[in-house]
C-alpha cells in the first residue's frame, strides 16, 4: 500500500499546479504524466540531450534530472512560449527558417534558445555554440543557428 | 475471416493478376479495394478516393499515408494532390490516414529487385515492373527506401485530378453550364462568364455520387503552381509549439503506463528472476514475462512512466548466455573467417578479375582491408507504443513506418484477423529505419493482455533503446586494385563480409518464412556504382551471427560508400592522379555522375593542391543511392584541439526536385547523420552485451561541431530519385579522405575517433 502523502504544488506556466506526491520524480515525468503537459520531451534521462529543457525562474534546466522536490522556482515550458494563434518571435523564426524535421528535440532547442536570447540579445556564433548543446538527430543545427540570428534581429528591431 | 475479407483478398489477387494497374485511374475503372476512408467520415463529409475527403464547410483533407518522421514527406505528397485539386496548402488538412492495403508502397518493392539501378535492360525492367503487383499483393504500406515521392508521384496527382473533375461535373449539373466552360480556383468552381462561384464543400456530396472520370489529364509541369517550388511544411507549426503529436504523447482515458526490461544478451532468456523489489516500488502494479520472436524479457506495468522505469531498475534478473561470441574479438573473427573463404555471391563481375590478378606482378597490386562497426539508430523519440485490447478489438497507437506489417505480425498475438487490428499512426520523433521493426509494438500488445482492457503506453528508456536495436550491420571488406600509373586501375576486386539484413529482419518478423537468394542490401552502394573498370568484381559472404541487424538510413550504402570511396582515393594517390580527375575518368559513361562531380568541384573551387603544407585538407566522395547521385566535398582543419569539420559542399542530381528547400534540408540532415556516425559512433559487445547505453556512450554531432553546409540540386536525369537517405553515404568517405589530405593519416576503420580526435 502506498502511504498517503501530501500532494506537492509547483508554479507551472504562471499557475499553481499539483505535481503528485513523489518528491524524487523528475520534473519531466511530473509534467508529462501527472500534469499532462507533453511538449517537454523525454530523450535520454541523463541530461545528455536537452530534449526536456524547461525554464526554472528563467534559467534553462534539463528537467529529466531535476526531482520535483528540488524545484525552487517558477517553471516555464514550451506551452507558455507561444501558441499556434500567438507565436513568439522565436517560434516564428523557427517557421521562417523551416527548422524542424522530426521536431522531437525542438521544444528543448527553443527553450534553450529563448534563454540564450534573454541573456545575450545579439549572440555571436561562439555564444550559440556554447549555449546550444542540445542534440538534434536530424541535424538541423545550421537552421537553428540561422533562426536564432533571425529572431535576434527581429527582437532588436 | 468473414465474407467481406475473403472477397477482398480474392479480388485483390484477381485484380493484380489481371490488371496490375496501379494508378488511381484504375481505382475507378476496376475498384480493386474498398476505400478505407468510407469507414471514418465525419458528419456530411464525403470521400472521392483513398486520398481525398471534403466536408460541407469546405474542409479539404488529404491523406498522405506515409509516415512523417522528419523528412517532410507529408507536405510534398499533399502538394501533389493539391496541385491537381487546384487548392493551396494552407487550405487543406493533412492526415496520415488509416493502415490499409490500399496504401501499399510499390516504389519500395521495385527498388528491392536484385538489380543495380543503372541496369535498364529489358529483362531487368520487366522484373522491376512485376514488383509493384507483388507489393500490392502483399499490401505492404511502408515508409522507407527514400521511395515516397516516386511511389506517390502518379497516384497522388491522379487522385487530386479525379476529384477535381468530379467537382467540375457536379458544378456543371448544378449551374447548367458545360464543364469545359468552368474553372477552379482556391477550392471553388467558378463560371467566368456569370462570375458565379460554388465551393468544393457545397458540391462534394453531389460530386461523390457521379460516375468517376475514365480519363485523367494531369497538369503540365510548366503549369505547376506548387510542385517544383519550395513549400512551407504543414507539420512545422505544431512542432514549434509543443503539440502532443508523437507516439510518446498519446493520452487516453484510463491509460496506464509501462516499460520493458529485455534480455541484454540477444537470444538469451532469464534464468532467474525476483520481482519483489520491483513490485515494492510505489506505483508499480505488475511485472510480466515477455516472449516474442523479437526478444525475451519482462514488462513492468505502473501508474506512471517514472515508476515503471524505477521498477525495471529494481527488477532482479539473471540472464542466460548470448547466442553469439560474447566479445568483439570473437564476433569480428567470424567476419575474418567469412572473408578468407570463397564468396557466397558474386554481385558484379565485369571482365575477368580472377585471371588478371593471378597474372599481375605484386608491385602493381594495391590491397587494403576496411572495417565498419554496428550502429544504433538513436531516434530522438525513444521506442514506444500504446496498445488497448478490449472487447475483441486491438487498437495500437504508435510512431511506425510499416502499419500493415504491424497488423500482420501482431494479430496472431491476440488471435484476431489482421484487418481487425486498428493501427493509429502518430508523428514519428525520428525513424531512420528503426521504426520498420515490430518489437516495440509486440511488447505493448503482450502487456495490454494484462490490463483488463485499459490502454497501456509502453515507453522504453534510452538505455533499453540503445542496447536493443536492429543495428546497422558491421562489415569487413577486402579490396585489391591493379594499378595503372597516371590513369584509372585495370582491375578492382572487392569482397565484403557482413550479416544479411533481410535474413535477420525476416527471422524476427516472419519466422515461418525463409528468404531465398542474394540480399542486395549487403552490397547496395558497392556493386551498383557509376564507374567503369575493365575488370570489376564485387562479391559477398554472409556472416552468420545472431545480432539483430536492420535498415539504417541509407542501408548498405551507409558503409559500402565509405569503403569504396576511400579505397578509390588510395588508388588515386598511388596512381598519381587527382581524386576528382580519377572519378571523372571512371564515371565518364555516366553524365549524371559527371554532373554532380563537376558541380561540387565548382562549388568548392576544387584544387588538388588546396592548402598543401597546411593543416587543412579536403576530401571528395561520390555515391549513387536510392536513385539519387550525390557528390560531397568535406573540408577539415587539423587544429591543436583536434579535427574541425569546417565545410561541406554537396551537389545532388535527383532527376526531379518536387520541393527544392526540403530536398536541401534532407541532404543537410543526411550529411550530419553520416558525419555523426563516422566521427564517433559504434556499438561494441562485451560479456555478450551491448556496451553503449545512452548518449554518453553513443553520441551525436552537436551544434559546435556542425560545419557550414551548402547544397545544390541538379535535375537532368530521366528518373526521379529519393531525398531522405542519399545525402548520408558520401559523408563518411569525404570526411576520411579530408582527414588524410590534412594529416596524412589513412583511417581504414570507423569510427574515425578510434584513431583521431575531433575538436
Amino acid at each position: 500500500m502506498r502511504e498517503a502523502q501530501a500532494k506537492m504544488q509547483l508554479e507551472i506556466n504562471g499557475k499553481p499546479t499539483e505535481v503528485g506526491d513523489d518528491a524524487e520524480m523528475p520534473l519531466l515525468w511530473a509534467l508529462r504524466d501527472i500534469v499532462g503537459l507533453k511538449g517537454t520531451k523525454f530523450g535520454c534521462g541523463i541530461a545528455a540531450c536537452g530534449a526536456c529543457t524547461v525554464h526554472i525562474d528563467g534559467e534553462p534546466v534539463r528537467s529529466c534530472q531535476m526531482p520535483i522536490g528540488e524545484v525552487s522556482g517558477a517553471v516555464t515550458t514550451i506551452e507558455a512560449l507561444g501558441t499556434l494563434e500567438n507565436l513568439s518571435i522565436l517560434q516564428q523564426a523557427w517557421i521562417d527558417e523551416q527548422v524542424p524535421q522530426c521536431g522531437y528535440c525542438q521544444s528543448g532547442q527553443l527553450m534553450a534558445a529563448s534563454a540564450l536570447l534573454r541573456d545575450k540579445p545579439k549572440p555571436t556564433d561562439a555564444d550559440i555554440d556554447e549555449a546550444m548543446t542540445n542534440l538534434c538527430r536530424c541535424g538541423t543545427y545550421p537552421r537553428i543557428r540561422a533562426a536564432i540570428k533571425l529572431a535576434a534581429s527581429k527582437m532588436g528591431a | 475471416m468473414n465474407i467481406r475479407k475473403i472477397a477482398r483478398r480474392t479480388f485483390l489477387i484477381g485484380a493484380t493478376a489481371i490488371a496490375g494497374g496501379l494508378a488511381v485511374g484504375y481505382y475507378y475503372v476496376r475498384k480493386p479495394y474498398p476505400n478505407p476512408l468510407e469507414d471514418e467520415l465525419s458528419e456530411g463529409e464525403v470521400t472521392f478516393n483513398p486520398y481525398v475527403k471534403i466536408a460541407p464547410d469546405n474542409t479539404i483533407t488529404i491523406i498522405t499515408a506515409r509516415a512523417e518522421m522528419g523528412q517532410g514527406v507529408q507536405t510534398t505528397l499533399a502538394a501533389m494532390v493539391a496541385e491537381e485539386l487546384d487548392v493551396t496548402l494552407d487550405q487543406i488538412k493533412v492526415e496520415h490516414g488509416p493502415a490499409d492495403w490500399t496504401y501499399f508502397n510499390s516504389a519500395m518493392m521495385e527498388d528491392a529487385s536484385p538489380f543495380p539501378f543503372l541496369d535498364e535492360s529489358f529483362i531487368v525492367e520487366v522484373t522491376r515492373s512485376m514488383m509493384p503487383p507483388i507489393a500490392k499483393l502483399l499490401g505492404i504500406q511502408a515508409t522507407g527506401g527514400s521511395s515516397s515521392m516516386k511511389d506517390g508521384y502518379d497516384k497522388m496527382r491522379q487522385s487530386g485530378c479525379a476529384a477535381r473533375l468530379l467537382l467540375i461535373a457536379a458544378a456543371s449539373q448544378e449551374l447548367g453550364i458545360d464543364a469545359a466552360g468552368l474553372k477552379t480556383e482556391n477550392g471553388s468552381i467558378i463560371d467566368p462568364t456569370s462570375g458565379q462561384s460554388i465551393t468544393y464543400g457545397e458540391l462534394a456530396a453531389k460530386a461523390a455520387t457521379l460516375e468517376p472520370p475514365s480519363k485523367l489529364v494531369l497538369r503540365k509541369k510548366s503549369d505547376w503552381k506548387l510542385l517544383g517550388k519550395s513549400q512551407r511544411r504543414t507539420d512545422i507549426p505544431a512542432k514549434v509549439t509543443g503539440q502532443p503529436i508523437y507516439g510518446i504523447d498519446v493520452d487516453l482515458p484510463e491509460m496506464i503506463y509501462g516499460t520493458v526490461k529485455m534480455s541484454p544478451r540477444f537470444g538469451a532468456n532469464a534464468i532467474f528472476h525476483d520481482d519483489k523489489a520491483a513490485l515494492a516500488v510505489p506505483g508499480v502494479t505488475a511485472v510480466i514475462p515477455l516472449e516474442t520472436p523479437a526478444g525475451s524479457g519482462f514488462g513492468i506495468i505502473a501508474e506512471n512512466t517514472w515508476a515503471a522505469f524505477k521498477g525495471a531498475e529494481a527488477l532482479e534478473v539473471k540472464w542466460g548466455e548470448a547466442d553469439h561470441p560474447p566479445e568483439d574479438e570473437g564476433i569480428y573473427a567470424l567476419f575474418d573467417k567469412a572473408l578468407s573463404s570463397t564468396p557466397h555471391n558474386i554481385m558484379r563481375n565485369d571482365g575477368n578479375a580472377e585471371t588478371v590478378f593471378a597474372d599481375a606482378p605484386r608491385e602493381v597490386i594495391l590491397s587494403a582491408e576496411y572495417r565498419v562497426p554496428w550502429l544504433a539508430h538513436a531516434c530522438m523519440e525513444p521506442m514506444n507504443a500504446t496498445a488497448r485490447w478490449k472487447d475483441g478489438v486491438l487498437d495500437i497507437w504508435a510512431p511506425n513506418q510499416a502499419p500493415t506489417l504491424i497488423q500482420m505480425t501482431v494479430s496472431g498475438l491476440v488471435g484476431v484477423a489482421s484487418e481487425d487490428v486498428n493501427v493509429h499512426i502518430t508523428t514519428l520523433g525520428g525513424g531512420f529505419g528503426r521504426r520498420l521493426e515490430m518489437d516495440f509494438v509486440q511488447y505493448a500488445v503482450e502487456m495490454a493482455k494484462h490490463t483488463e482492457g485499459k490502454p497501456i503506453k509502453v515507453t522504453w528508456t534510452r538505455e533499453e533503446d540503445t542496447s536493443h536495436d536492429a543495428y546497422r550491420p558491421a562489415a569487413k571488406t577486402k579490396l585489391r586494385a591493379l594499378l595503372n600509373p597516371g590513369t584509372i586501375p585495370t582491375a578492382l576486386d572487392i569482397h565484403l563480409a557482413t550479416p544479411s539484413i533481410i535474413k535477420s529482419f525476416m527471422g524476427r518478423t516472419f519466422p515461418m518464412l525463409s528468404p531465398a537468394g542474394p540480399d542486395r542490401t549487403m552490397v547496395d552502394g558497392l556493386f551498383d556504382q557509376p564507374y567503369t573498370i575493365e575488370n570489376y568484381r564485387v562479391s559477398t559472404s554472409k556472416v552468420d551471427v545472431n545480432i539483430p541487424v536492420g535498415f539504417w538510413r541509407s542501408v548498405g550504402a551507409s558503409h559500402t560508400a565509405y569503403v569504396h570511396e576511400c579505397f578509390l582515393d588510395e588508388i588515386a594517390e598511388k596512381s598519381e592522379m587527382d581524386p576528382l580527375a580519377m572519378r571523372l575518368e571512371l564515371a565518364k559513361e555516366y553524365p549524371a555522375a559527371l554532373g554532380v562531380l563537376n558541380k561540387v568541384a565548382e562549388m568548392c573551387v576544387w584544387d588538388n593542391n588546396f592548402a598543401k603544407n597546411s593543416t587543412r585538407g579536403r576530401g571528395l566522395a561520390l555515391s549513387l543511392s536510392f536513385g539519387t547521385w550525390v557528390a560531397e566535398v568535406v573540408q577539415v582543419n587539423a587544429t591543436e584541439d583536434g579535427i574541425v569539420i569546417e565545410n561541406v559542399w554537396c551537389a545532388t542530381e535527383i532527376g526531379e526536385a518536387l520541393d527544392p528547400d526540403n530536398i536541401k534540408a534532407q541532404m543537410m540532415s543526411g550529411i550530419v547523420f553520416g558525419l555523426s556516425a563516422a566521427m564517433g559512433q559504434e556499438i561494441t559487445f562485451s560479456d555478450g552485451m551491448v556496451e553503449q547505453q545512452n548518449f554518453d556512450g553513443f553520441d551525436v554531432m552537436r551544434m559546435h561541431q556542425c560545419p557550414t553546409i551548402e547544397v545544390e540540386i541538379l535535375e537532368t536525369y530521366h528518373k526521379m530519385g529519393g531525398a531522405g537517405e542519399p545525402g548520408t553515404p558520401p559523408a563518411a568517405p569525404a570526411l576520411a579522405n579530408a582527414i588524410y589530405a590534412a594529416t596524412g593519416k589513412r583511417i581504414r576503420a570507423l569510427p574515425l575517433s578510434s584513431e583521431t580526435d575531433f575538436a
